[in-house]
């Protein structure tokens, strides 16, 4: 690339390229075809500009051991019952081990076979007083604990998904977290309520053998447990909690459910969501409404009863409704994580930051603000002290700062405010390499050399330390990108992108505008 | 025009004056960071867990009021922060254990209730759990060591050992005295002052490399002068250089002080502050460091 000409090209090619890749990301780009705009990838807003949400939760995979295992020993009961084998009781014992009590030693081995080779999942049994104890064994756990967190990422992706957030970023972070971004969120309590409720629904049927208060007092019947209604009371706010007594066994849960929709009270235009079973579900919920008219039918939505209807005649259809003072977004809502199931352990949010719309906005006024008072500052600085040679180290700014942008648009990168800064701390930085060359430039001119050499000394001798210079920015700006996250990382690029075409626009760019000055108008003197 | 030009300052000749401040300021920096640890230093909810949120108010507001309304109803521990819109108050509650949405919900109802007529809008929410925070502490110091060693490594291949510990001491020092003036300022320590912490590493770094790549340019030439005169002479070479550069750095840099916002105003002040004290430790710390390490030997370098 000794030809100024062929320099010359390469420069114009790189700007209009930059240009072509950058005009689509700024407001401009209404006014651009559409062919343009649409075949170009964008420079992304962080959510600390557009205004969003950012969430990271821990799920709570113990817990999904703990349910899975209490499953298995409902199913090790029914097998035992099934095959005849005498037993006390089947209970969990912690959160990975079934015990089976039994009366006596013929009837331990074979407890112990038949669930040895029913159910593959239990490691060797250990005994304990009178009971022989199950654990499950490592891999069984370990399947458990991966299934919950990619069960927990679709379920709460499919949640997002019907709640209608433009594009979404839903992930596994580590062993047991998902970090979940929402951009532009209108009303991020409701995506929090959404997003983090379990969502297990059952049905079970009300114990009336004893009053709920008796079973408060002096422990439930076996079998049964005491679970609350909670109830605000929309005028004074206050909450109340009445006890019921259920039965601990769901007869149904939202796992046979196939559809949930809002609908609306002909009567009093109030909203509930009406359920729909599948095939299976809809013959269990015929039989035990069948079998249990005039008893009372709990529904209970994450261990809080929603409400307790009693069953007045057989339902069969596969039909039935949640009622009960929603609003109509609560109402959407429960028929929306209804639908998309429930999560298979509880998650808690460890980390929540929401940036409203009018903060980003007024965060980009203020970096575009900054970012103009600092480029002027360092622009007019340096043509004040380099006089001509200024002006072409401005440029070459100006086609750093247009190459970034450029860059930033081609690799779809993320802008954010401490991105932003690094954009202006660019500006400041990058003139840098040029005043390293400007001053060896003068030094040569001191010493004696004609504008020529002394231009060719310049540059040959900054080199290295401009390189130097600049690995050692990349370096923190590495390590910045590797451990930082959304808004440092956003920084870390536009830092150390920034650096890297300054290292092309401070050595190419202004090379050539001062080979033009001493090779085609062989001036005798430069200004700098 | 130049500002300087054939100046033939003794810098090594004040070493001891300015060991003695940069002593103070690594002092002061290692009590800061010392803090931190104890539980004393004001680090922000991303490090230490708890609430923040920042609210927009529709008119300006008594920062005593809120004060009350917040202590009446239990929130005594919450810290206030006024912004130069007088409409916008931050609340920071360091508390890290038990429900923070309840907690975040209950602070604004405290408005809703108590300044009914003065609506508000939540500008932003933070929540951050006990041990996010931990998390995010052990990253920020991770971010720190490694960078450090990094850079180590690259100053010592390009030059040689000494160079690079010389270079690391002072950019330490930079480091420290950032913080240790944000300890005296009660500014927040957040993970964005973090970022800056190592931007001004970086940034200190290339002015020290800047200084070097002269000493080492002026030891391959055969003169007669000593060690010291070496070093004084580089420096007042590239003095120049250094003044441009850092003055075109801080004006970037002030520029987001003052127009940046309230989000990044601490940031750029750390950037701002590193761009000096970066500039006066290549000039003041490294170069005379390199005197007292084996400097009987003279250096031999391997080609650049």
């Amino acid at each position: 690339m000794r030809s100024i000409f062929w320099r010359l090209v390469l420069l114009a090619a790189f700007t209009v390229l930059a240009i072509v890749l950058f005009l689509p990301s700024t407001p401009l780009s209404k006014r651009l075809p559409s062919f343009w705009v649409e075949s170009i990838p964008k420079i992304n807003l962080g959510l600390d500009l557009q205004g969003g949400m950012h969430l990271v939760l821990s799920v709570d995979r113990d817990k999904a051991i703990e349910s899975h295992t209490q499953r298995l020993a409902g199913s090790v009961e029914d097998t035992l019952k099934r095959k005849g084998i005498p037993f006390y009781n089947v209970t969990r014992q912690g959160v990975d081990s079934v015990a089976v009590a039994f009366p006596d030693e013929k009837s331990r081995g074979e407890i112990e076979k038949t669930v040895k080779d029913e159910f593959g999942v239990f490691g060797a049994p250990s005994a304990q007083n009178g009971s022989v104890l199950f654990a499950l064994d490592e891999q069984e756990t370990k399947r458990i604990r991966d299934w919950a967190i990619s069960q927990a990422l679709e379920t709460i992706r499919n949640r997002i998904d019907k709640f209608g957030v433009a594009e979404p970023i839903i992930q596994k972070q580590g062993e047991n977290e998902l970090v979940i971004q929402l951009p532009g969120l209108k009303d991020p309590e409701r995506a929090i309520e959404l997003i983090g409720k379990t969502a297990v629904l059952e049905f079970r049927l009300v114990d009336e053998s004893v009053s709920p208060f008796t079973a408060e007092a002096q422990g439930p019947p076996p079998g049964s447990e005491v679970i609350y209604q909670q109830s605000v009371d929309k005028e004074t706010g206050a909450m109340s909690k009445t006890p019921f007594l259920v039965k601990k066994e769901a007869i149904l849960t939202g796992d046979s459910l196939a559809d949930a929709r809002v609908a609306f009270d002909s009567q009093y235009n109030e909203p509930y969501v009406s359920l729909t079973f599948d095939s299976a579900g809809s013959r269990v919920f015929e039989r035990v409404t069948t079998q249990s008219v005039g008893k009372r039918l709990a529904i209970v939505l994450d261990g809080n009863l929603h409400s307790a209807p009693a069953i007045r005649e057989p339902i069969s259809g596969g039909r039935a409704s949640i009622t009960g003072g929603f609003t109509y977004e609560e109402a959407t809502d429960l028929a929306i994580v209804l639908r998309a199931g429930a999560l298979p352990a509880p998650v808690n949010i460890i980390q929540n930051v929401t940036v409203g719309p009018s903060l980003g906005q007024d965060s980009i006024e203020a970096g575009i603000n900054a970012g103009i008072l600092g480029a002027s500052l360092v622009l007019i600085f340096m043509i004040f002290y380099y006089r001509a040679s200024g002006l072409v180290a401005d440029f070459a700014v100006f086609l750093n700062i247009i190459m970034l942008l450029g860059a930033m648009a081609w690799l779809n990168a993320t802008l954010t405010l401490p991105g932003i800064a690094g954009i202006v701390l660019t500006i400041g930085m990058g003139v840098d390499s040029n005043v390293l060359i400007f001053e060896r430039i003068k030094e040569e001119l001191h010493a004696g050399r004609t504008p020529r050499s002394a231009i060719n000394a310049g540059y040959d001798r900054a080199w290295w330390t401009i390189v130097d210079a600049h690995v050692t920015t990349l370096i923190t700006a590495a390590v910045l990108f590797q451990f930082g996250s959304g808004p440092i990382k956003g920084f870390a690029v536009s830092l150390s992108l920034g650096i890297l075409i300054n290292l092309f626009t401070a050595l190419v760019g202004t090379k050539v505008a001062f080979d033009i000055q001493s090779e085609k108008l062989r001036l005798k003197k430069i200004s700098i | 025009m130049d500002f300087v030009r054939n100046t033939k300052i003794d810098f090594l000749g004040k070493r001891k004056i300015t060991f003695v401040i940069s002593i103070l300021l690594i002092i002061l920096g290692f009590v800061a960071a010392a803090a931190i640890p104890l539980g004393r230093a004001n680090l922000s909810t991303d490090f230490e867990g708890g609430i923040a949120i920042q609210f927009r108010f529709q008119k300006p507001f008594e920062i005593d009021k809120t004060r009350t309304l917040l202590a009446e109803r239990g929130f005594k521990d919450a810290s206030l922060q006024q912004f130069a819109d007088p409409a916008k108050l931050l609340v920071k509650l360091k508390r890290s254990d038990g429900d923070l949405r309840a907690l975040s919900q209950t602070i604004g109802g405290v408005f809703t209730t108590g300044m009914p007529d003065n609506s508000f809008v939540i500008d932003s929410t933070t929540e951050i759990g006990p041990t996010v925070g931990k998390r995010l502490q052990k990253d920020a110091l991770w971010a720190v060591i490694v960078s450090m060693i990094g850079i180590l490594v690259y100053v010592a291949w390009r030059f040689e050992f000494r160079f690079g510990v010389a270079a690391v001491v002072a950019t330490f020092h930079d480091v420290l005295a950032v913080l240790g003036v944000f300890y005296l300022l009660d500014k927040e320590v957040s993970l964005l002052i973090v970022t800056a912490l190592l931007t001004v590493a970086g940034y200190s770094l290339t002015d020290t490399v800047v200084v070097f790549d002269r000493i080492r340019e002026n030891m391959r030439k055969k003169t007669k002068e000593d060690f010291v005169a070496l070093i004084n002479r580089s420096v007042n070479e590239v003095l120049s250089r250094t003044i441009v550069t850092s003055s075109t750095t801080l004006l970037a840099s002030l520029a987001l002080v003052i127009l940046g916002g309230e989000v990044i105003h601490d940031f750029a002040l750390a950037l701002s502050l590193g761009v000096i004290v970066g500039t006066y430790s290549s000039i003041f710390i490294a170069s005379p460091l390199l005197l007292y390490w084996n400097n009987k030997k003279k250096p031999v370098f391997a080609k650049a």
